[in-house]
């Protein structure tokens, strides 16, 4: 029964397994290269690379210029300062910040919280202006979520004050009773200096690694990165990284930042 | 009276992974149950940072997903790919050497995840040196399934059966979204970044998210019942063109739906509607193919009240329609304004995973139990005791999410008289607690399902070798 010739394509598929193979490789790519690859090179996907009929870009301003100005740096009184401002544009997370998200990540803050404000009227009013694709291009990995078990947190920076954010997050139930989050007494006592098993938390390659993938970041921040940390708890770390979310562009109401 | 000689096959391997699936089945359960819990009463998480919800909410998921479905793939695939090959394993060692670092890799995966080393990833959190592992464990599973298949006789065997296509395609997608999604650049030997950021990493991420779910616990699992549904009716699949249908409407239709995660979201908007029309398409090729196994029943339906194997292998193709509906419904945009960043989504997740994955695996464990050890299983009645704990646990846990997803979803939009937000946050999460209770009491009882499960396999193994002893002592 095997002598006879197949009858049409399916069948001679089903009967050589490395031809099924690649006509279901074939079949699963589509997808991809029409959902995913444009992505890559249209310039809408963010908006401040969208341009008008007459080719200008429509928000430039969306993103931090920063010429010869200093991410941060160390003024006189020996205080980390910064030469941009809040809503400058958007601009690379701080060493110390940075720090801050990898503990974001270590914790599993992802699975309750959204940093992801959708266009509706009652997210606006509790959240705040819709979030722009802008404002994650520098996060690797992007944290949106999917779940708000816990509110958003797209625009959180500048709500509340460190301090509310330390006691919220030594104990939640003490701020908001109705609250289900964990409690995380260990941030304030661990050294943010410190990674897994005692190893240094090494800043330096972080920042190198982020400029490798685009993030401009300047030798100047990379040689600084690490001292940019010292002296910090990962509670320090992680508000800071709080408290930048949402801070970095000045949002205007009546423009139309999408489609 | 013709003279076959039944092909020796490589069992051993398939007991092993059997067994595991169903220790990972229980403890997968008993760490979603914990973590639901925790939702409930948050005093639980007693302020150790291993058992914390962010995290063990990823050991739950980690384990349901690649400890439980990947040793039940595994078992499965093994067991099918040599039965209708007709030839045993291109080669047992191979095997076994993955089925060793399997659960090596698994053991590290739940150390590496309580000490919180995540990508930040949703269901791809194992940092790089444990995501390198896993994709040579599934290289190892790909390349024995498919030179198996290869080099079978195909005189006596020309066609590839069906239930086969379905694990290749699994395999090749998941290979390949794998990979893609876990390009990341390594920062030290616990930490790397994703090599892609802010909507294309988005949309990398949820390409890969709605696919794990749409070939490794959607199409690795229809292989399970193209096998395993006609085997255990014993009759053959309804249709067979239907089958051809639902493989490459599958095939081509699945990969798209990812941008449906991510309406009104910062993705520009061309994604998100494709992504939502070919989900609605979908209903079509997935209904198809919940009927061919349905309807494979026909004229024989009178077996569910005696077969409770069967009633497994059924209730998860009634779920497994159930949810292919409710998802195209979630993906339409009114319905996901609403529906989006809730519970609904985390029911129709578990309607999925519990109803029917879940459901499908058991079915298919108690027949292969039965078959790889020869013999019946220590207790039916246990059998049907655990098929009603699995159902009625599924149901309290999908109706406890459904009424609390659309409660958030409606108290979070609400407008008070004079057009100011009715409800602050906090309020919206005191009103979950009564279903976040309800939905841990679900899970619960789907958990000590599957304990009675492990308890009745064990003791049937324990029965089947005692029986071998008696007949070589005789």
């Amino acid at each position: 029964m095997a002598a006879d010739k197949p009858k049409n394509i399916q069948e001679w598929l089903e009967r050589n397994v490395f031809a099924l193979m690649l006509g279901t490789a074939l079949m699963v790519s589509i997808a991809g290269i029409v959902e995913i690859v444009p992505l890559f090179y249209l310039t809408d996907t963010y908006e401040h690379t969208r341009t008008d009929e007459a080719g200008k870009l429509v928000s430039p301003e969306l993103v931090w210029d920063r010429g010869d100005k200093r991410l941060f740096y160390k003024d006189e009184s020996g205080n980390w300062a910064s030469d941009w401002k809040a809503g400058d544009g958007v601009r690379p997370f701080t060493p110390l910040e940075l720090a801050g998200k990898d503990i974001y990540l270590r914790e599993g803050c992802l699975y309750c919280h959204s940093q992801m404000i959708r266009p509706f009227r009652d997210e606006r009013e509790r959240y705040g202006h819709y979030s722009l694709a802008t404002e994650s291009m520098y996060d690797h990995p992007f944290q949106w979520g999917s779940k708000r078990t816990g509110p958003d947190l797209a625009r959180v920076g500048g709500k509340y004050s460190n301090e509310w954010h330390t006691m919220h997050l030594l104990r939640p139930q003490a701020l908001v009773p109705e609250t289900v989050m964990p409690a995380y007494p260990w941030l304030a006592e661990n050294s943010i200096e410190n990674d897994f098993f005692g190893t240094k938390r090494d800043m330096k390659v972080r920042l190198s690694v982020m400029k490798l993938m685009g993030i401009p970041y300047t030798d100047a921040d990379i040689a600084m990165a690490d001292d940019a940390i010292k002296g910090y708890t990962e509670m320090d770390a992680i508000v800071a990284y709080m408290q930048a979310l949402g801070t970095m562009v000045k949002l205007d109401d009546s423009k139309a930042y999408r489609e | 009276m013709d003279t076959v000689v039944k092909p020796q096959y490589n069992d051993g391997v398939i007991k092993a992974f059997a067994l595991a699936s169903i220790v990972f089945l229980v403890l997968g359960t008993i760490f979603g149950t914990y973590a639901a819990s925790e939702l409930a009463w948050p005093f639980l998480n007693f302020d150790i940072a291993e058992i914390t919800f962010g995290r063990l909410r990823v050991i739950h998921t980690n384990a349901v997903i690649y400890a439980f479905g990947a040793n039940v793939l595994m078992a499965t695939g093994f067991y099918i790919v040599q039965r209708t090959s007709g030839r045993p394993l291109f080669s047992n060692a191979l095997a076994w050497v993955q089925f060793v670092a399997l659960q090596a890799g698994l053991l590290l995966a739940v150390i590496s995840l309580a000490l919180g080393m995540l990508q930040g990833k949703e269901y791809h959190e194992l940092e790089w040196p444990l995501d390198l592992a896993v994709a040579l464990v599934w290289v190892m599973f790909t390349f024995n399934f498919v030179m198996t298949i290869a080099m079978r006789d195909k005189e006596k065997v020309p066609h590839i059966y069906v239930a086969n296509w379905f694990f290749l395609g699994m395999m090749i997608m998941i290979t390949y979204l794998w990979v893609v999604n876990g390009l990341s650049v390594p920062v030290s030997l616990f930490r790397s970044y994703s090599m892609f950021g802010g909507v294309q990493d988005a949309m990398i991420q949820w390409w890969w998210g709605h696919n794990a779910v749409g070939f490794f616990l959607t199409a690795g699992f229809l292989g399970i019942m193209y096998y395993f549904v006609p085997k255990q009716a014993q009759r053959p699949i309804y249709s067979y063109r239907l089958s051809v249908v639902h493989f490459w409407a599958l095939m081509f239709g699945y990969v798209w739906l990812g941008s449906h995660h991510l309406q009104y979201t910062a993705l520009p908007d061309w994604v998100g509607s494709l992504g939502a029309v070919i989900s609605l398409a979908m209903i079509i090729p997935s209904w198809g193919g919940a009927l061919n196994g349905m309807l494979t029943l026909s004229g024989a339906w009178d077996r569910l009240r005696t077969d409770y194997i069967l009633r497994f292998l059924i209730m998860s193709l009634a779920f497994y329609a159930m949810s292919t509906f409710e998802g195209p419904v979630m993906s339409a945009k009114t319905v996901n304004a609403l529906s989006h960043y809730t519970d609904w989504t985390v029911g129709h997740v578990h309607s999925g995973a519990l109803g029917w994955v879940a459901m499908v695996s058991i079915g298919a464990v108690y027949h292969m139990t039965m078959k790889l050890w020869k013999t019946e299983m220590y207790s039916m009645s246990l059998i049907n005791f655990h098929f009603w704990l699995a159902t009625i646990g599924t149901v309290f846990y999908i109706v406890g999410m459904w009424v609390s997803g659309i409660m958030q979803g409606l108290m979070w939009r609400a407008y008070d008289e004079y057009g100011t937000l009715a409800y602050t946050f906090a309020e919206s999460v005191s009103a979950m607690h009564p279903y976040y209770a309800m939905r841990a009491v679900g899970g619960a009882l789907f958990t000590l399902g599957a304990i009675i499960m492990l308890y009745n396999m064990v003791m049937t193994i324990r029965m089947a070798g005692s029986r071998q002893a008696a007949v070589a002592h005789a």
